[in-house]
């Protein structure tokens, strides 16, 4: 049992490796070892893969691009998400419920549905080919998911916390600032992760938006690169990996938070 | 941003409400509710709930997407559409992965969580390394498959040096093995989300109740089978409700790997695929709007039906 256990983990380990494994030493032989031995091992390690795509300025542009596309995303969803939640968690008025719900069943809109009318949408407010275009509505799609979220979270503080700063002559929306904001640091960093990743891994809204190269995020840059140099598949392996190293960065940094948010989510 | 800047704005600015708040809501908590959550409602109109319904407007036309749409055509693309031979193959396919992903990755993923959740040394690392597909984008992974799983890939270059050049196929063009490929690589992707959410379960189900099954004489797999099982039932009941969404809804892979015109061929095209292919490359606005309709539609009504007779029972427990 104790063996076994060890054993079933290391298979488990090497099957969701393998792939990422051969993507990235993939990228350091040439293509005639690939053809003629494509599960093999580099011999000779050649670097000029990775050097060429390093030192080309496309690369770095989609870097650029998918960079400021999701941090503008992440904190257009942080800061419109915590001040809905507030209001959502704690005040009370008429059509609170149905608002709640609507921003609930936003999850059952994903942006496919939404995807051609959205396209006319932000070719009529002039957007198309700009990040402005690709930023707007990834904001509004992961406000759903930051709510429900963030709900939970803020109505979880104590009400006699919010007693005792009215008694200090602080109102609602100074509490707000002083106290919640604060008090929902973890909740705040959770939802930004999640806002994040799913920006930065976008794939369907930038293909509408995004049809110049100049614009291009990185998932469509990945995408035009492989059916450019579909014959050079040593050269397409190394960008891929390149390319996959700022979310595995970003992922091994904040692990715990993203797997406790998605566990929190779906608990709450 | 510092607490210290934003507490002196906001505490100098606003006067202390401290009378009791009973009799309804006064202009100014109405106004503090419309500037804290208008940003997020407007925001959300216009590129949510403005879209989805503009889709249902849309799909009455016959519209190529130029100038406003005029020519009104009732519910022919709807008629169209269930008359469709492609978008059967299309529904087909979304069930297909919609049972596949639930009959292939549950028991799966739950038996990892099993394994998982004993005492192991490095047991941290191995949940971040099974979780690393999760993050990288699906872009990435439908390249890096599609390479590796091509004729004369490496797969199919491991299969012939151990000996089983039988077993070499074209996973992505045979009709009848791609939609198992497909399934293949989301399980690949997506095994390592269910793993930790069903492990996050467990680590809600109180150790006494274990201990409790072993004093009695129950053996490992009877522990797991009467206790750990039905305790995560609800974690998998919302599991199988993210799953069944995700894959009517699933999009992205498919059109990478297989592209526009193949995934049909190859029996890979969802109904997300079949939108897009007719809807923007076919410039069929009005029509492609129709098929996001039917999606949406077949989408809501299953969620609803979940809700109302799975999820329900587990609610009102919370509750």
């Amino acid at each position: 049992m104790r063996h076994s256990r060890y054993f079933v983990a290391l298979v488990l380990i090497g099957l969701m490796l393998g792939p990422v494994f051969y993507i990235v030493v993939g990228g350091f032989r040439t293509n005639s070892q690939i053809t003629t031995d494509p599960a093999g091992l580099p011999d000779p390690w050649v670097f000029s893969n990775y050097t060429n795509v390093l030192t080309g300025e496309v690369f770095w542009r989609q870097v650029g691009n998918s960079t400021i596309v999701a941090l503008t995303t992440t904190i257009g969803v942080v800061v419109l998400g915590v001040m809905a939640s507030y209001v959502l968690a704690r005040y009370r008025f008429k059509g609170r419920g149905a608002l709640y719900a609507l921003f609930a069943a936003g999850l059952m809109f994903p942006a496919t549905v939404a995807i051609t009318p959205l396209y006319i949408l932000v070719k009529n407010l002039g957007l198309v080919n700009t990040l402005p275009g690709v930023i707007l509505p990834q904001i509004a799609f992961g406000l759903p998911t930051t709510i429900i979220i963030l709900v939970p979270f803020l109505r979880a503080i104590p009400r006699e916390i919010e007693e005792a700063a009215a008694i200090d002559r602080c109102s609602r929306l100074g509490f707000f600032w002083r106290m919640v904001l604060p008090l929902s640091v973890p909740g705040l960093i959770t939802t930004g992760i999640l806002a994040f990743v799913n920006s930065w891994n976008s794939y369907l809204l930038p293909l509408f938006i995004l049809n110049d190269q100049d614009g291009f995020t990185l998932p469509l840059g990945v995408q035009a690169f492989a059916s450019q140099y579909s014959v050079d598949t040593a050269k397409v392996l190394a960008f891929t990996s390149l390319s996959m190293i700022p979310a595995l960065v970003f992922f091994s940094l904040f692990e715990r938070r993203i797997v406790g948010g998605l566990t929190g989510a779906v608990k709450g | 941003m510092t607490v210290t800047e934003v507490r002196a704005g906001g505490g100098v600015r606003t006067p202390p409400p401290v009378r009791p708040r009973r009799r309804g809501i006064g202009w100014k908590q109405r106004l503090e509710i419309l500037a804290l959550s208008g940003p997020a409602i407007l925001m959300f109109a216009s590129f949510v709930i403005f879209p989805v319904v503009m889709a249902a407007y849309y799909g009455f036309y016959r519209w190529k997407g130029y100038g406003p749409p005029t020519d009104f055509v009732g519910l022919d693309n709807y008629v169209t559409i269930l008359q469709d031979p492609t978008f059967h193959d299309a529904l087909w396919h979304n069930g297909q992965v919609v049972v596949l992903s639930l009959v292939l990755q549950g028991p799966i993923a739950v038996g990892l969580a099993l394994l998982l959740n004993q005492k192991m040394r490095g047991q941290s690392l191995i949940r971040v390394l099974i979780f690393v597909p999760y993050v990288i984008s699906e872009v990435i992974v439908g390249t890096a498959w599609a390479l590796l799983l091509q004729t004369n890939g490496a797969v199919n270059d491991v299969l012939r040096s151990i000996g089983l050049d039988g077993l070499a196929q074209d996973w992505l063009a045979n009709p009848s093995l791609a939609i198992w490929t497909l399934m293949l690589i989301l399980t690949w992707k997506y095994i390592g989300f269910a793993v930790i959410l069903f492990l996050a379960g467990m680590q809600n189900i109180p150790e006494e109740l274990s201990e409790a099954a072993a004093v009695d004489g129950a053996t490992f797999w009877q522990t797991q089978w009467r206790i750990t099982l039905p305790l995560l039932g609800p974690t998998i009941r919302i599991w199988a409700f993210l799953s069944i969404i995700g894959a009517l809804q699933l999009f992205d892979l498919v059109y990478i790997i297989w592209g526009q015109y193949v995934a049909s061929t190859a029996g890979t095209s969802t109904m997300a695929t079949y939108m897009v292919v007719e809807g923007r490359n076919a410039a069929n606005y009005g029509y492609g709007n129709a098929v996001a309709v039917v999606l949406f539609t077949i989408s809501m009504i299953i969620a609803l039906v979940y809700q109302r007779f799975v999820l329900r029972r587990d609610s009102e427990g919370q509750a």
